[in-house]
């Protein structure tokens, strides 16, 4: 007789299971209402009830109808382990627990046919990440005195902008010893060596998006700290664009070009240089991949700011018509810089990959002097939606390829002329301060994080599978949806807060690590401040082993 | 602690001057060393002012090889002269077996070559012997240059000065520029081409501090010049620095500052020549240094200067008279010297100026 079947779906094969107490449940019905994945949902139990009234054991049965809570069991609607049910139960009556059986990667696909999609970064999870295996090991002591992190004063900025060798600066003889510059060069501008990394709006919700750029303004206009954010490949709102904040962007131009034709119509009523554009060639988390933007995002204000249909936004793995490097700086550098008059630096970011280091030389040695920034982004990189696949088994981690492209320009006396600016993963531990301050003794000229943005906004997701939900529109904390309901979770000034307040507090953990090593300037490359107990890792990166 | 001093004078004087001038600050200073560089030479050397003088320190071995090479290129010798030592027992001398100051003439085939030419070929030359001497640590050659020696030794200063006869003044051994510094380096090996002062091209310069950003300028100025090599001193950055400003960009001096410890940001930004000063920064920001430093530099005219790090952590001071101009990083050692300037014009240079003393003993502050 069957008694069962085995390919039935049940909770024990999902990644994710509900606990849930009946006894400690008002039913208030708060958890169903908050769960955006529709994963659980009010049921009414059957239920059996054997007793004696007598002296002597005479068992009658009662049986009643219980309304409880139940977990769905479907492959589209699942628990993706959010906890917004535990955080709005009155009495503790419900949380998500880790299902260390789950099948989930097996019966997704069994039963989808189709590649496993989702948000966030890579979730294989393999030893300690090499930047934990790396201190500041040089202190300053006696010879040559440790600063004082509160009372001396630093120069925290690193450059956006090609940078000419000092040999052909256009310097001509002035008068009375001075010097002049003869003609144009290269714009550069100098900024926070922290930058908030490209998420789009379509990704992000309004809310968010519109609560990193006021955190942006904030930073820049009450706290000194000349933060730059960068676009994304989704367009800018228009009221930005005219805006005297838009010194403060960094317009990002991806294959899909997505929000373009808003952004080239809208030049003429500039009253403000954007701080930069990047073109995007890929990206770490999904490297050889393009953008992707599930239809479910793609709300009506999406569809206006990028001039689309409501549809699966699939930006093409490469740049069309672009076939080299020399073509990409050639073509796309000469366009953009021309497009505002070369007073924009233009920059590129690239996935970190095993050729890297080709890439850079070749952009380095452009006779052009148009590249003004190479963007490397590794494999721990963060992303609102890709395919599994690749979130997990394709990319490059960053910090020997962000050592090895540094070690190629001092190999050529090039070091400076095409600043670095390093980024996947880093902050992954809640920690930017000192993953950013060893990336730059390690050669860059500073970093840019997303990811760790999302968390201050109250991102729940994490790289032991939690949530990664980015990619269904369904975000419980309002941040990477464009549904009404739930974007309005997001209360955009407590999450601007949230950021700027990050940042002066990174501010002055930077500061605590410059002091010690008795640097008033970012110690771009010097990787002799940093020292290593793990052999392999100090040999790899060329720096002092020790234990 | 490392002391650095110097002297420059419309008089020719004795190294016993520089003796003194660091003697009198030997606490500040550990006795591992000895070293100075002679610039406008007096006395036996002065007939000879256009004609580059070898300074080594070296075996028997070295000088034969040294000279094979010269005469090999086609320098040939028209003066040779070695101090008189005081070998008695008990100093406090690492000495090497000879030392030597020899004038060359130039090769006849650069007859109608030009000044830079000549000049590349001395590089050149030293290069090479440094190289071959190198080898079987046959020798140092500290320097080949016009009207210029380099006199280096490890051990006690008075010592070393006792062994070479140099605390009795006299009029043959004589420069108008001299720089000193009494100290051994201890961050890295004890080696006779890690003492200050370094000379590259005409170009002295001596510091006493600590330069932390010398992995960044190190890797930057390797691939610089091909004169920029060594580096067995962190300090030996601030020389090629000098160098490379002044005389391969060929910036006024006054850039110099703005190379090594630029303007923060916000200043920059206030001042009428920020685009020029942001290029500088940008370009050379390889070029920076940090940490606590006094930098005293000399150049090919025999103009003189002195300079600091952008925090200000480490002293020096300029006294002066008619005749002379002392920096020294103590006061104390300005006392020894001269005694009787008015002290009161005495400058404790700050953090954003160059101190000048140019050929004609005058002496300008040059604000960053």
């Amino acid at each position: 007789m069957e008694t069962m079947k085995v390919n039935h779906l049940t909770a024990n094969d999902l990644p994710w299971k509900i606990r849930y107490d009946a006894g400690r449940c008002t039913l208030c019905g708060s958890c169903v209402a908050t769960c955006s994945f529709r994963a659980i949902r009010p049921k009414v139990e059957r239920r059996r009830m054997v007793f004696s009234e007598g002296d002597l054991p005479e068992p009658k049965a009662r049986f009643s109808a219980v309304p409880v809570i139940r977990q769905g069991t479907s492959i589209r609607d699942y628990c993706r382990g959010c906890a917004m049910c535990e955080k709005v139960c009155p009495n503790d009556a419900i949380r998500p627990e880790r299902n260390i059986d789950t099948r989930h990667p097996i019966v997704t696909r069994c039963l989808g046919g189709d590649s496993i999609k989702r948000g966030g970064r890579k979730n294989l999870e393999g030893a300690v990440r090499t930047l934990d295996r790396l201190r500041v090991g040089r202190i300053s002591q006696m010879t040559d005195p440790s600063l004082d992190a509160q009372r001396h004063s630093f120069d925290l900025l690193a450059p956006f902008g090609r940078i000419l060798p000092p040999g052909r600066l256009p310097f001509i003889a002035g008068t009375d010893q001075g010097m002049n510059l003869g003609e144009l060069t290269p714009p550069v501008n100098w900024v926070y060596p922290v930058i908030i990394g490209d998420m789009s709006i379509g990704a992000l919700s309004w809310r968010m998006w519109e609560a990193v750029a006021m955190a942006t303004a904030y930073l820049n206009e009450e706290c000194g700290l000349p933060v730059r954010m960068c676009s994304g490949e989704g367009g800018v709102p228009r009221r930005l664009l005219r805006s005297k904040y838009l010194k403060y962007m960094i317009l990002q131009i991806a294959s899909g070009h997505f929000g373009w034709n808003r952004i080239a119509t809208s030049m003429p009523d500039m009253i403000e240089d954007p701080a930069g554009i990047l073109i995007k060639i890929g990206q770490g988390a999904k490297p050889g991949d393009g953008g992707l933007l599930q239809a479910g995002k793609v709300a009506e204000h999406i569809q206006a700011i990028r001039g689309v249909p409501k549809t699966d936004l699939l930006s093409p793995p490469n740049h069309q018509g672009l076939y080299s490097i020399e073509e990409s700086v050639q073509k796309m550098f000469l366009s953009l810089n021309a497009a505002f008059k070369f007073r924009v630096p233009v920059a590129i970011k690239v996935a970190a990959s095993a050729t890297s280091v080709s890439v850079f030389n070749n952009l380095v040695r452009d006779p052009y002097n148009i590249v003004g920034g190479f963007f490397l982004d590794g494999i721990d990189g963060g992303t609102g939606a890709a395919h599994e696949v690749s979130l997990d088994h394709t990319g490059h981690p960053i910090v020997s390829k962000l050592r090895d492209c540094y070690l190629a320009a001092v190999t050529q006396g090039r070091q400076g002329q095409i600043p670095l600016w390093a980024a996947g993963g880093l902050g992954k531990t809640g920690d930017l301060a000192a993953d950013a301050f060893k990336m730059i003794c390690l050669g860059a000229n500073g970093v840019f994080t997303g990811k760790l943005i999302l968390q201050m906004a109250g991102c729940v997701g994490n790289d032991m599978g939690r949530c990664n939900a980015c990619n269904t529109g369904l975000c419980p904390a309002g941040i990477t949806t464009q549904e009404p309901q739930l974007v309005r979770r997001l209360d955009p000034d407590r999450v601007a807060q949230n950021i700027v307040n990050y940042y002066l507090a990174m501010d002055q953990e930077l500061k605590k690590l410059m002091a010690p090593i008795g640097n008033s300037t970012l110690p771009v490359g010097r990787a002799d401040a940093l020292v290593s107990t793990d052999r392999a890792v100090a040999e790899r990166l060329k720096i002092q082993h020790v234990c | 602690m490392c002391r650095i001093g110097a002297i420059k004078s419309l008089n020719y004087v004795h190294p016993s001057m520089a003796l003194q001038l660091m003697q009198s600050q030997q606490k500040g200073h550990d006795n591992s060393g000895f070293a100075m560089v002679m610039q406008d030479l007096g006395g036996i050397f002065e007939p000879y002012k256009t004609l580059p003088t070898l300074s080594m320190a070296c075996t028997a071995e070295g000088i034969k090889m040294a000279e094979d090479i010269l005469h090999e290129i086609g320098f040939y010798r028209v003066m040779q002269w070695s101090p008189e030592v005081n070998d008695k027992p008990g100093l406090d001398i690492n000495a090497m077996p000879h030392y030597v100051f020899e004038t060359f003439n130039y090769p006849r085939s650069y007859k109608k070559s030009t000044q830079k030419e000549k000049e590349e070929l001395l590089l050149d030359t030293r290069l090479r012997l440094r190289k071959a001497l190198e080898k079987d640590q046959e020798g140092f050659v500290y320097s080949f240059w016009p009207d210029l020696l380099t006199l280096k030794e490890i051990g006690d200063p008075r010592d070393i000065g006792t062994y070479f006869n140099l605390w009795q003044a006299n009029t043959t051994f004589t420069a108008k520029v001299i720089t000193a510094q009494c100290r051994q380096n201890t961050n890295y090996d004890i080696v006779r081409y890690a003492a200050h002062p370094f000379h590259l091209q005409g170009y002295t310069a001596l510091a006493n501090g600590e330069n932390t950003f010398y992995l960044k300028n190190k890797e930057f100025q390797q691939q610089l010049h091909r004169g920029y090599i060594g580096f067995e001193s962190d300090s030996q950055c601030f020389l090629y620095t000098l160098h490379y400003v002044h005389r391969e960009l060929g910036w006024p001096l006054s850039y110099y500052k703005h190379v090594v410890t630029p303007l923060p940001f916000d200043e920059i930004d206030a001042r009428q020549e920020r685009k020029q000063l942001l290029a500088i920064r940008q370009s050379l920001a390889h070029l920076e240094i940090n940490g606590p430093n006094t930098i005293i530099g000399m150049l090919p005219d025999n103009t003189l200067f002195t300079c600091c790090d952008a925090k200000k952590l480490r002293p020096v001071v300029v006294g002066y008279d008619d005749e002379t101009v002392v920096i020294s990083s103590e006061v104390c050692g300005i006392n020894e010297v001269l005694p009787d300037r008015n002290w009161e014009n005495d400058i404790y240079p700050n953090e954003r100026e160059i101190v000048v003393i140019n050929d004609e003993l005058e002496v300008q502050r040059w604000k960053q």
